[in-house]
């Protein structure tokens, strides 16, 4: 069955989300409507916005937002906590070490193929550390959740994961419009976010870097999806935004142009992907990038943020060994599960997989976003055959999983509460130490029964709580 | 300063004070083609001219008031009409987002897609309404600039830019004064003459200020003395030119350095401030409106050379 976030095992209300019944009732489904809309003209007006590529309609539309919180005890939050921290540390002890010794392969227990074979492994990273032996400085972590004990990771994120500007975003819209709900000081703050990115940001500065480190975040423009998020991060730190154009490489150091002449970069928070960082390094073709950057790299000149090639740890090939990561590195049991995964890869996977489409979810391996995916229990016969040819011509391509019954949280709908799946994104910081805000951005699919959440799929967004 | 965010907030200005130039361009237009007997119809193509747009028209075309609205209100294509400048201005502003406050953002966002909604026959209808939202919009942002946004360096390139744009365009409504002809049996100083000139006047918000300093009447040389010489009123060329002067003298302080742009300020005020009205029909208005507007363009290139824009 189910689980329902908001309900105990026998129907009874969780005494987390007493508060919320309690509001609901006093509030009433149409003044909560009337609320929704504030809210939703407030997100308008201040322009948060999420475009999505190649999908016509509306390219600056708005993220749906819905009123009513995800709400986790301490002692949940405690053990997830515990969890994401853990799993961070050895993503990055996994990158360390296959761009150094690979003793993880050496140990026979991931396979060389799918990390030396992979398009997200760079060679030109090889033999390089970058300064405080950290990749992926922003990990996250997309948690789903099975039962009142269950959590388990569906996939990690340790390129430039999106979507922190909404957990702050919605935190901030909350207080606006229901201060009385925060007056109590049960929900831990998460608003401190933004200062320890930057001081994770600046505990990695190069070895070039005598002074304050001189942090900039790098974003592809404003047409890119995530915009809103980059400018909004570079506000909230006090840095520069800039593109591309805007910096350039001079004697193994970064500069960015300004207005008296230019100026030192020593970190750069990017959020663009590895093969549009540097034309000389990497995609010649590309019109964006900076020529040079990569070279400055390596030679200690400046940081980038997150490591080029620190996408082959969050590879869906490479997830299903993270278990083993965790113990082969720190030596402890994994925390937080991983979801069983077939890799159609392996021929005894593959015939299983062949065997059971209609039950499993599909995804491509190199995929993002929800696109290209297969949910067999959603997909009509055609589509099922369909896509089987698909893996037939390139099972590797492919990891299949079962359908999760992934938990449900209260959501308002047109005429009262509905039960809508959700999961679970929270951001875990890698400078000198691991930091983690008591929160992150839970997303939750508006269609009755759909277990897609995706932002770019049509999911929408709720505040996170995390009660003391 | 990032360069490139130094040029999008001039541009940001410069388009945010287009927009409302061409809206009080459009309403001087349509007080002026509305006068009886308007048969010249060169009205609408004097407004056409100075927005540099004629081509869009045959030469003999006869233009009327809905080729107009279509192209210099609604038309997404053309760079000059009202639209095309919200959206740039808009498009300028979300580029350096973090260099602007949320007030300024806001004005920018809010409504930004409204002309989208207009076809010709309504956005006909509603033109008043129209360009009082367009001056509306402007005022907005302008007051968000002046009560949230820090007085650093991004504050002078907007106000240098905003000061250079209106500066061009009082110049080009001067302009059209000059383009729109008397028919053969009106006399200067007549009705009609009268008529158009203080159209200028009330297109550029300044009857009641003319007045102020003139008092109750007009004439084309106290018109032109007040919109090219006054040093008080906001919309005058020399007030403008006095605001560019003093940006520039204040980026040269962030600076620590004086460039070309800052001699070249400096001679624009000071050769403006000598002259006087009469000199200026002496040597012609068309001849010095066109002058300044060039070097008005010299000092565009000149503060972009200095500061790096891309």
């Amino acid at each position: 069955m189910t689980f329902s976030e908001m309900l105990g095992d026998a129907g009874e209300i969780r005494d987390c989300y007493a508060v919320i019944q309690q509001w609901v009732e006093e509030t009433g489904i149409e003044g909560l409507h009337r609320r929704l809309g504030e809210a939703e003209a407030i997100f308008r007006r201040i322009g948060i916005t999420f475009a999505v590529y190649g999908e016509g309609g509306d390219p600056e539309r708005l993220i749906p937002f819905d009123l009513l919180p995800r709400i986790f005890t301490a002692m949940e939050w405690q053990r997830l906590e515990a969890g994401i921290r853990q799993r961070a540390a050895a993503l990055n002890a996994f990158l360390l070490d296959v761009y150094n010794r690979g003793e993880i392969i050496r140990a026979g227990i991931v396979p060389a193929d799918i990390v030396y074979q992979n398009k997200a492994y760079k060679p030109e990273m090889a033999g390089f550390t970058p300064p405080g032996r950290v990749y992926s400085h922003i990990v996250g972590i997309d948690i789903v959740r099975t039962s009142l004990s269950d959590f388990m990771v569906l996939e990690d994120n340790c390129r430039t994961p999106s979507g922190v500007s909404y957990m702050l975003e919605n935190r901030e819209i909350m207080t606006r419009m229901f201060p009385e709900l925060f007056a109590l000081e049960r929900v831990a703050p998460v608003d401190d976010y933004p200062s320890q990115l930057l001081k994770s940001l600046q505990e990695v500065a190069p070895p070039a870097c005598k002074d304050k480190p001189q942090v900039v975040v790098l974003t592809p423009g404003a047409f890119n999806s995530a915009y809103y998020e980059h400018s909004y991060l570079a506000d909230l730190m006090g840095v520069e935004l800039v593109e591309p154009a805007d910096l350039f490489v001079d004697e193994g150091l970064v500069y960015m142009k300004t207005t008296s002449g230019p100026r030192r970069v020593d970190v750069i928070y990017r959020r663009i992907d590895d093969d549009f960082l540097d034309p000389l390094a990497f995609r010649p073709d590309s019109m964006l990038g900076v020529p040079g950057l990569f070279n400055a790299y390596r030679g200690g000149g400046v940081t980038l943020c997150s490591a080029p090639g620190a996408g082959i740890a969050d590879d869906k090939a490479v997830y299903v060994y993270v278990p083993e990561m965790i113990r082969f590195y720190l030596g402890e049991t994994a925390i937080l599960q991983n979801v069983p995964t077939w890799q159609c890869g392996l021929p005894d996977h593959y015939a299983y997989v062949m065997d059971h489409l209609p039950e499993l979810v599909v995804k491509e391996v190199h995929g993002s976003g929800g696109y290209g995916m297969l949910i067999g229990p959603q997909a009509s016969a055609e589509e099922v055959a369909t896509y089987a040819e698909r893996i037939r011509a390139n099972p590797a391509e492919f990891i299949a999983q079962p359908t999760l019954d992934l938990s449900t949280s209260p959501t308002l709908g047109p005429s009262g509460l509905v039960q809508r799946h959700v999961d679970f994104r929270p951001y875990c910081l890698v400078g000198k130490e691991i930091r983690l805000v008591p929160g992150g951005l839970t997303r939750v699919a508006l269609a009755e029964g759909s277990l897609v959440v995706n932002s770019s799929q049509g999911g929408g967004v709720k505040d996170t709580w995390v009660l003391r | 300063m990032l360069s490139r965010t130094a040029e999008n907030l001039f541009w940001m200005a410069r388009y945010m004070e287009r927009a409302e130039s061409t809206a009080r361009l459009l309403t001087m237009g349509q007080r002026m083609a509305i006068l009886p007997a308007a048969t010249m119809r060169d009205e609408w193509r004097s407004v056409v001219r100075v927005t540099g747009c004629e081509d869009a028209f045959g030469k003999d075309a006869i233009i009327r008031e809905s080729d107009i609205v279509e192209h210099l209100m609604l038309d997404p294509d053309n760079p000059a009409s009202i639209r095309s400048c919200l959206a740039r201005a808009r498009q300028n502003g979300k580029s350096v987002r973090t260099a602007l406050t949320q007030e300024m953002w806001e004005s920018l966002n809010e409504g930004w897609r409204k002309l989208e909604t207009y076809g010709v026959a309504d956005a006909r209808r509603d033109f008043a309404e129209l360009v009082d939202w367009v001056k509306n919009r402007a005022m907005m942002f302008r007051g968000a600039t002046e009560s949230s946004h820090l007085r650093n360096e991004g504050h002078d390139f907007l106000r240098a830019g905003g000061a250079l744009e209106r500066a061009q365009m009082t110049l080009r409504l001067l302009d059209v004064k000059y383009y729109v002809l008397l028919p053969e049996t009106e006399v200067v100083g007549g009705h009609r003459d009268h008529y158009q000139w203080t159209s200028v006047l009330h297109a550029l918000s300044g009857s009641r200020a003319y007045h102020h300093v003139y008092g109750g009447s007009y004439s084309p040389w106290q018109i032109t003395d007040f919109l090219m010489l006054n040093r008080q009123f906001p919309r005058s060329v020399l007030y403008c030119f006095d605001q560019l002067a003093y940006r520039l003298q204040r980026l040269a302080h962030w600076h620590g350095q004086r460039t070309p742009a800052n001699l070249r300020g400096e001679e624009m005020v000071e050769a403006l401030a000598q002259t006087s009205s009469g000199a200026i029909f002496e040597k012609g208005l068309h001849e010095t409106i066109q002058s300044k507007i060039v070097q008005c363009n010299m000092l565009g290139q000149e503060i972009a050379e200095a500061y790096h824009f891309g």
